[in-house]
């Protein structure tokens, strides 16, 4: 379990998250939505360690996230950050092989050959295993990182706007697998969405942001309806109900 | 291309250079140990084999972690100001330090690429536009300066010309007793393969290091160090030589992507290879005498640069 407690970070003067208190259910998606600004990144960023806190703490099961070895932190929590200008030339494997560098520091026993193909067939990236990421496109890339994050096998999973330049078709394919790791293997899937349709459909839970600050938190159905979005996002946003997925129908919007 | 096939050229052009030169040497005449042949042979040849062979892995080295580290493919000692920054090193050592040792000069010249590499890095890290091309001008108008105030301070001491000969690159004025500051270059060369699979992670950016639980800075750190070594090395015994970190490591970047594990042994030897080739050429266009190294390898150098940037800007970009 990742409890986040009061967790402050300003740039500069500005405050960007404010006081979040926010408790992460585990083997579930946890998905942060909220507007431009609201401070969601920063926040995964500071839960990943990445960015270091002004005030506040994480913490895994009890214990202090700073004062963790890293990479005991590497073994439990994996974070993937927008990646698309990386620009470095590497076959998918050599990619996903990676993954177990917490593990292996780069010298890879047979273990960890067999959890490499493992995540790469889960990706469904077998036959593409041996291309560079820079002749794929962008959805192969993201399921590259992502089968890479898989090889990591950590608890935790957290991803900054992973469908960021995919389209309709890889997006899904995206937040299908996401579904398939914590429903299979267990995971806790935490993620960073623009699209609430997106969030509506495939998390557990909803964590609303607006400027650094925590505004609504629960279970996906209680956030997302017309009040609570209007909240959030100071939008009119009529909800409707499909297949029993709830649809926020924002485009027509009058705010 | 395979490593066995390099390693072939690179034994055959090194038999070629030991056998290449003003005197006339065959290797029956080396069966005589005492005639004055096997003297030149061991004084003169082998040494300067040696240097180029260890001069064309190191820069060729340094280049590629300078390239993983920045994540930039056109930064190399040259276009990063490190070179620039050991010269005014050794400079400022000779001329506020009167009985300056040679020791003295080295760690002078070492400390100074390292903090001129460091000052880059910092630069680099506050520039918003990254542009491939944009960030090694960059680093080339900053070498400049550094190499401006060398210029001014030889000028004011009037050593200018001595300074001017004593950086251009050239393997004439090696010979046994001169170069083996080299050797430290092979300590350098083995730790960075041994650290290679944390440069090629580090080379990923600093969020996708600290995800795998790589101490970033650490490797940063420990990568300009084994840069400045090298370069500080090379500089003194054999003087600037351009191009090689650059051109080197991008060839083996395009046939074998940046998996440094895979592309260390590659570039080390690829290097070699340039560089023997270069130094046989400048020994041959006007033998018996010979053109300094360095011009040969900008003449190629720049011919294959300009290839790569315009052919290549898209692949570096990527």
């Amino acid at each position: 379990m990742i409890e986040i407690k009061s967790l402050t970070k300003h740039f500069g003067k500005k405050p960007v998250v404010e006081d979040v208190t926010v408790t992460i259910q585990p083997k579930a998606i946890t998905s942060f939505i909220g507007p431009n600004g609201a401070g969601k990144s920063t926040l995964l960023s500071m839960v990943s360690r990445l960015l270091d806190s002004d005030t506040g703490e994480v913490l895994l099961d009890k214990s202090n996230v700073k004062k963790m070895k890293s990479d005991e932190f590497a073994k439990r929590v994996a974070i993937l950050k927008q990646s698309n200008h990386l620009n470095v030339r590497l076959t998918v494997r050599e990619l996903v092989s990676f993954g177990r560098y917490p593990y292996s520091k780069g010298r890879l026993n047979s273990d960890d050959e067999k959890i490499i193909d493992q995540a790469i067939e889960y990706m469904n990236l077998t036959n593409i295993q041996h291309k560079y990421l820079d002749e794929l496109s962008g959805g192969q890339k993201q399921r590259a990182f992502i089968s890479m994050v898989i090889a990591q096998d950590t608890e935790y999973i957290l991803l900054d706007e992973p469908l960021n330049n995919l389209d309709m078709k890889h997006s899904v394919q995206i937040m299908k697998i996401l579904r398939k790791l914590v429903d299979e293997l267990g995971k806790t899937v935490v993620i960073v969405l623009h699209d609430i349709n997106f969030a509506s459909v495939y998390s557990d839970r909803i964590v609303a942001l607006k400027n650094g600050r925590v505004v609504k938190d629960g279970p996906t159905n209680e956030i997302i309806n017309s009040a609570a979005l209007r909240e959030v996002y100071d939008m009119d946003i009529p909800v409707q109900e499909q297949d029993g997925c709830r649809i926020c129908v924002y485009f027509n919007s009058h705010a | 291309m395979r490593l066995w096939m390099l390693i072939i050229a690179a034994i055959v052009l090194s038999l070629i250079s030991l056998f290449v030169g003003a005197i006339d040497i065959k290797p029956s005449d080396l069966l005589d140990w005492d005639s004055d042949k096997t003297q030149i042979f061991l004084i003169s040849r082998v040494p300067r084999l040696m240097a180029i062979i260890l001069a064309g892995a190191g820069m060729s080295i340094a280049g590629l972690i300078m390239q993983s580290l920045s994540r930039n493919k056109f930064v190399s000692p040259t276009t990063a100001g490190t070179l620039d920054a050991a010269k005014l090193g050794i400079i400022i050592s000779m001329l506020f330090f009167t009985n300056v040792t040679y020791f003295q000069k080295i760690i002078f010249s070492f400390v100074f690429a390292l903090v001129g590499t460091l000052i880059f890095m910092q630069l680099l890290e506050r520039i918003k536009f990254k542009d491939v091309i944009f960030v090694p001008l960059i680093g080339i108008m900053y070498g400049n300066i550094l190499s401006s105030v060398s210029t001014f301070l030889g000028y004011e001491s009037d050593i200018l010309q001595n300074v001017q000969a004593f950086f251009m690159g050239s393997f004439t004025l090696i010979v046994s007793g001169r170069y083996e500051l080299l050797y430290v270059a092979i300590p350098a060369i083995i730790l960075a393969y041994i650290y290679a699979n944390k440069f090629t992670v580090a080379g990923m950016g600093e969020d996708f290091a600290k995800n795998l639980g790589l101490s970033y800075k650490l490797v940063l750190n420990l990568g300009l160090v084994l840069v400045a070594i090298i370069s500080t090395t090379v500089v003194l015994t054999v003087g600037v030589i351009p191009f090689l970190g650059l051109i080197v490591p991008n060839i083996v970047s395009i046939y074998m992507g940046d998996n440094l594990r895979k592309t260390i042994p590659h570039t080390i030897v690829l290097g070699m290879v340039f560089l023997l080739a270069c130094d046989i050429l400048s020994r041959l266009v006007v033998y018996p005498y010979e053109i300094p190294v360095n011009l040969t390898v900008a003449v190629f150098g720049s011919a294959i640069f300009l290839v790569m940037l315009f052919r290549g800007k898209a692949y570096a970009k990527k």
